[in-house]
């Protein structure tokens, strides 16, 4: 993989809680990570480390406290959720964050189909997208694609998730973030999901961050790996060296952060 | 009989209130005081408008214009200035009594002897009552079709999404701040606009017309859930004129029950009240269930 120039790269980015107070604390400490197009990178960290911190840095929903944050080599630290949803796309851990609940299957999908475009009194023109809204949730296999007139709400986690996952890549992203995105469900639902995202990512060739509990999953997905500890990163492995990664060596890794 | 009519005419002009205030209450989900300054506001700039000369149509069109204006402040405190936006309402609202009294130089004028939109030779051809029955048709059908319309745009299903899950919709690139602005923009002008269309009925407007208003409007969208039930969207906004001609008749029964105009408020209350219970109500009392047994045995015949 020719890798010279990368999508985003974070350079010293520091993140706080509680800005300007005197409980200010710093989440991520002068964070460095390189992330280039391609990349599959799977992120690990014990709780707290700050792992759902660098993804709401990246997004935009925490502001950068010092540090660039580079895309294409372009400063965008200062730049809001908004702005950033022209190239991220996100799928939150918990099921109820990433879809509409009022609104229908379709009604979201057709939502997110035009991410970070400017929204016009253009009729929404849900009839004309039916039949792709159809062949992409027929393609998760778990009966989403009966229910696109059904609202959000009366779906199943996995379900859910599976749709806010197909929401997040149906206008590509330059980045797409996952935010344990199968934590929630049930483990046979999870292996379920995990493959068909797995799936979609190799398919599409797709630039993903991927944060995980599971070390299983870190391990067999992904070209990349990386360990996250008290808003650094301490471990960082790609290519062959991530194939021959063991559970045991991110055990090890792990009792050496605690 | 001229009574029942008189009902449908007042339901059907009070329903555009209902109508603005379910932008707010149901698809941005929140409660927004600011209604309580604008209808008046729009009564006022209408009133004042009209006696400067100004023709009814465009003295409307302006108190449109001041309503979406006093909803685009309440926006602003709420989505920049970070005030909850039950005291930015409040606030708004309060400082429309004042502006008020500015428009109309008192506390109230009267529009007699002059010319209203109900100042029509057909409208007044018309029978006793029919008249306002007319016009709030018309109202309401032109800003029902149009909010249906508007929601099934790009936009509008923007400034659903911002209601239903602010987070998803940002993280989608939608600007909720802008929808939220939006939405009180044009709910308040919409109020105001009721206001006009009201204050041309009665013929005259007044500073204290506005108390109550929330209550009004809320209990026309609450009558309509709790008759009608599950609906989708567009079938719920046409439950709240529905349900503000509903509220009519029972203001109308409570009134021949005995009770006084000076009664009003707290009967509005009271009916608001038990509607937003009825719920919880029906659970304790079984209610449920016998309508659903009820439902199955009309079913199997």
């Amino acid at each position: 993989m020719v890798q010279n120039k990368p999508l985003l790269s974070l350079k010293e980015v520091v993140a706080y809680v509680n800005p300007n107070t005197p409980a200010q604390t710093a989440l991520l400490n002068q964070l460095n990570l390189e992330i280039f197009e391609g990349d599959f990178i799977t992120v690990i960290g014990p709780n707290g480390a700050g792992k759902s911190t660098l993804f709401n840095t990246i997004a935009g929903s925490i502001p950068v406290g010092s540090g660039q944050l580079l895309h294409h080599g372009r400063n965008i630290a200062k730049e809001n959720v908004v702005k950033r949803s022209q190239f991220i796309s996100r799928v939150f851990q918990d099921p109820k964050m990433g879809t509409a609940p009022r609104m229908t299957v379709a009604e979201n999908l057709n939502l997110a189909a035009k991410r970070g475009d400017s929204r016009t009194l253009k009729l929404r023109g849900l009839k004309k997208k039916r039949q792709l809204f159809k062949k992409l949730t027929a393609s998760m296999n778990n009966g989403l694609a009966d229910k696109l007139d059904v609202a959000t709400e009366n779906l199943s986690g996995g379900q859910r998730q599976a749709l806010s996952f197909l929401m997040a890549i149906i206008k590509r992203p330059e980045l797409l973030l996952l935010d344990e995105h199968t934590a929630a469900l049930d483990p046979k639902t999870s292996a379920q999901l995990m493959e068909q995202t797995n799936r979609n990512i190799t398919e599409q060739k797709l630039t993903c961050l991927m944060i995980t509990h599971r070390m299983d999953d870190a391990l067999k997905y992904g070209n990349r790996l990386v360990v996250l500890d008290k808003g650094k990163i301490t471990f960082d492995v790609s290519g062959e060296q991530k194939k021959k990664l063991t559970k045991e060596d991110l055990l090890a890794l792990f009792s050496e952060i605690e | 009989m001229s009574m029942i009519v008189s009902s449908i005419g007042q339901g059907l002009l009070w329903a555009v209130l209902g109508v603005a205030l379910f932008l707010t209450f149901r698809i941005l989900n929140f409660p927004d005081m600011t209604v309580e300054g604008t209808f008046p506001l729009g009564a006022a700039t209408a009133v004042a408008a009209i006696s400067h000369g100004v023709s009814p149509l465009l003295a409307t069109a302006l108190a449109f214009l001041t309503g979406a204006l006093a909803g685009l402040v309440t926006g602003l405190l709420y989505t920049k200035g970070k005030i909850p936006i039950l005291l930015a309402g409040i606030l708004v609202m309060t400082a429309c009594l004042s502006i008020n009294l500015r428009i109309m130089g008192g506390a109230n004028i009267s529009l007699l002897g002059k010319q209203t939109v109900f100042s029509n030779h057909f409208l007044e051809l018309l029978p006793k009552y029919f008249d306002s029955v007319t016009v709030g048709l018309i109202i309401i059908v032109v800003v029902t079709a149009a909010l249906i319309l508007f929601l099934q745009t790009e936009l509008g299903q923007a400034f659903i999404a911002t209601g239903d899950n602010p987070i998803m919709a940002n993280s989608l690139g939608i600007n909720t701040d802008n929808m939220t602005i939006m939405g009180l923009m044009v709910s308040n002008g919409l109020i105001g606009m009721g206001g006009a269309f009201i204050a041309q009925n009665n013929g005259y407007a007044d500073v204290n017309m506005g108390i109550g208003i929330i209550v009004i409007a809320l209990a026309s969208i609450i009558i309509g859930e709790v008759v009608f039930g599950e609906l989708t969207l567009n079938q719920r906004l046409v439950a709240v004129t529905l349900g503000s001609i509903l509220y009519r008749f029972v203001l109308l029964i409570v009134l021949q029950l005995g009770f006084s105009t000076n009664d009003l408020n707290l009967l509005s209350a009271v009916i608001l009240a038990i509607c937003l219970m009825l719920p919880k109500l029906s659970a304790l009392l079984g209610l449920d269930h016998i309508i659903s047994k009820g439902a199955a045995i009309h079913g199997s015949k």
